[in-house]
């Protein structure tokens, strides 16, 4: 009964987000804001983590290929492929939602907390709708530039590990990144990443936006938002990859 | 003016309103006193619309208002301004940016008019020179006084404080309860503070409603509150020795 009573909330919650915004150029500000709270202040992490997966992905791919049998280029084709399938979209999805989605729980939940949502709900104001529509509109804009900046800097630096450490020429890892490329596998990386970020910032901000008491159940709320946004992740993860692949 | 008619509301079949009627007048401040407990912060956000009863009828002059959906309730809210106990300022906006966001939500003012009503709005409230701090940076007496500010932004009709003096000193608690009954005076507004500062009810009070365990138990002005023999208000106004000192004094 509670899963359902929050789901049915939940919803409700997304009806009031995409009720009919107040001021357009004031949305517009708010998407700006977010655009540089939760997406540009990602970057940095984003670029460290994917640098240091690229490595340890292609440098687990030639210990696992130790065979005169395999061709060096499959390290590249490995690396490649395990960040744009899996790595840039579903990782990422998910140390965003520990970071952008702790960060959305934490200041909606304060918010509710020290009555300033009563005080936007007493001007007249749709407070889901001006505080959670912007952070869903920026996140769904900007994550997809995320997961490109990602795979970008993930293959990087899985060559750098890769040529660095002898494991394969830069020759075959370049061959091999481009090796029976399928375009379509960027694609689906870019949809999974855009429903991702709609699930971090909608659950996120579900938890957040319904916080009842004081800093303990802020800190509660942003720990739930956490929990449940990766779970979320984790099960469209497998239905998304079962519609778009199969 | 606002009428409470018969308004009763539960949290998990807990009364904490039990049939409540009173009329709130224009013009002069209407004091909620109680108790920690007694249900004055609920009732006062039921009259605002942030909880729904489950019983009555709260009227804005003849508008029902209980009974209006979310895109009409919008009408009457841009008249409400709203002081609250915390002050509520929003925390990634200075001082100037949170008197001007109801201008910025609900007119068509340019950028320069805008802040003129807020300087205006500030001034009014006595702070100057503090534009461009944020909430973090300034007092919680410069928070109350902010609040104050910009419930007055858009010129409200009916102005609401909950617990205005908590967690100030009485001298600056004085200083906000005279802001609250000039503004109230020069706006000509419908005054509902919710309070259990008897010093406000002795500065403020033009009218008082005592509520006692969510039932209203008696109502009057700050005069008769020292006179009167209602046993639970008495034992709530003098509750301190020196209140009772200064009751037998009298």
């Amino acid at each position: 009964m509670n899963i359902i009573y929050h789901i049915g909330n939940y919803f409700i919650l997304l009806s009031k987000v995409f009720a009919k915004p107040e001021k357009g150029n004031i949305y517009y500000r708010q998407i700006i804001r977010e655009i540089i709270s939760l997406g540009v202040n990602s970057v940095a992490i984003v670029v460290i983590i994917s640098t240091f997966m690229g490595a340890v992905i292609t440098l687990q791919t030639a210990y696992n290929t130790e065979n005169p049998l395999f061709p060096s280029y499959l390290i590249g084709l490995g690396c490649r492929d395990s960040i744009i399938l899996e790595f840039s979209s579903t990782m990422v999805a998910l140390i965003l939602a520990g970071k952008v989605g702790s960060n959305i729980a934490s200041e909606l939940g304060t918010m509710r907390v020290t009555e300033q949502i009563d005080a936007l709900e007493i001007m007249g104001v749709n407070s889901a709708s001006y505080l959670v529509l912007p952070k869903i509109i920026a996140a769904v804009l900007f994550n997809p530039l995320l997961t490109i900046i990602s795979i970008i800097v993930g293959v990087f630096g899985g060559w750098v590990a890769g040529t660095v450490t002898g494991v394969v020429t830069s020759e075959d890892f370049i061959y091999g990144i481009q090796y029976a490329f399928i375009p379509y596998y960027i694609t689906y990386s870019l949809i999974k990443t855009v429903f991702f970020a709609f699930i971090i910032t909608s659950v996120s901000a579900y938890h957040g936006y319904y916080v009842e008491g004081g800093a303990l159940e802020v800190g509660r709320s942003s720990t739930r938002a956490v929990v449940y946004s990766s779970v979320v992740i984790l099960l469209f993860n497998v239905i998304l990859t079962q519609l778009l692949l199969s | 003016m606002i009428a409470v008619k018969n308004i009763s509301k539960s949290f998990n079949n807990l009364p904490v309103l039990i049939d409540i009627s009173v009329t709130f007048e224009q013009g002069i401040t209407n004091l909620i006193i109680g108790q920690s407990g007694s249900g004055k912060t609920v009732l006062l956000k039921a009259i605002v619309g942030l909880h729904d009863i489950d019983e009555g009828e709260i009227l804005y002059g003849d508008i029902v208002f209980n009974k209006l959906n979310f895109h009409e309730k919008k009408e009457i809210r841009k008249q409400m301004g709203m002081l609250f106990q915390g002050s509520a300022l929003f925390d990634s906006a200075t001082v100037e940016e949170n008197v001007i966001y109801p201008l910025d939500m609900f007119t068509k003012m340019d950028p320069e008019e805008k802040r003129e009503r807020a300087n205006f709005c500030l001034n009014r409230v006595n702070i100057h020179n503090a534009n461009h701090l944020y909430p973090s940076e300034i007092s919680g007496g410069m928070k109350k006084r902010v609040g104050i500010a910009r419930a007055i932004a858009l010129n409200p009709k009916y102005l609401f404080c909950d617990e205005p003096n908590s967690g100030l000193d009485p001298k600056t608690a004085i200083v906000i309860d005279d802001l609250i009954k000039e503004i109230t005076e020069e706006f000509n507004t419908t005054t509902i503070v919710n309070t259990h500062d008897m010093n406000s009810v002795m500065e403020i009070g033009e009218k008082v409603v005592f509520i006692y365990e969510g039932e209203k138990c008696w109502e009057g002005t700050n005069q008769d509150v020292l006179h009167s023999d209602n046993e639970k208000l008495n034992e709530f106004v003098f509750a301190n020795n020196l209140a009772k000192q200064v009751r037998n004094i009298h």
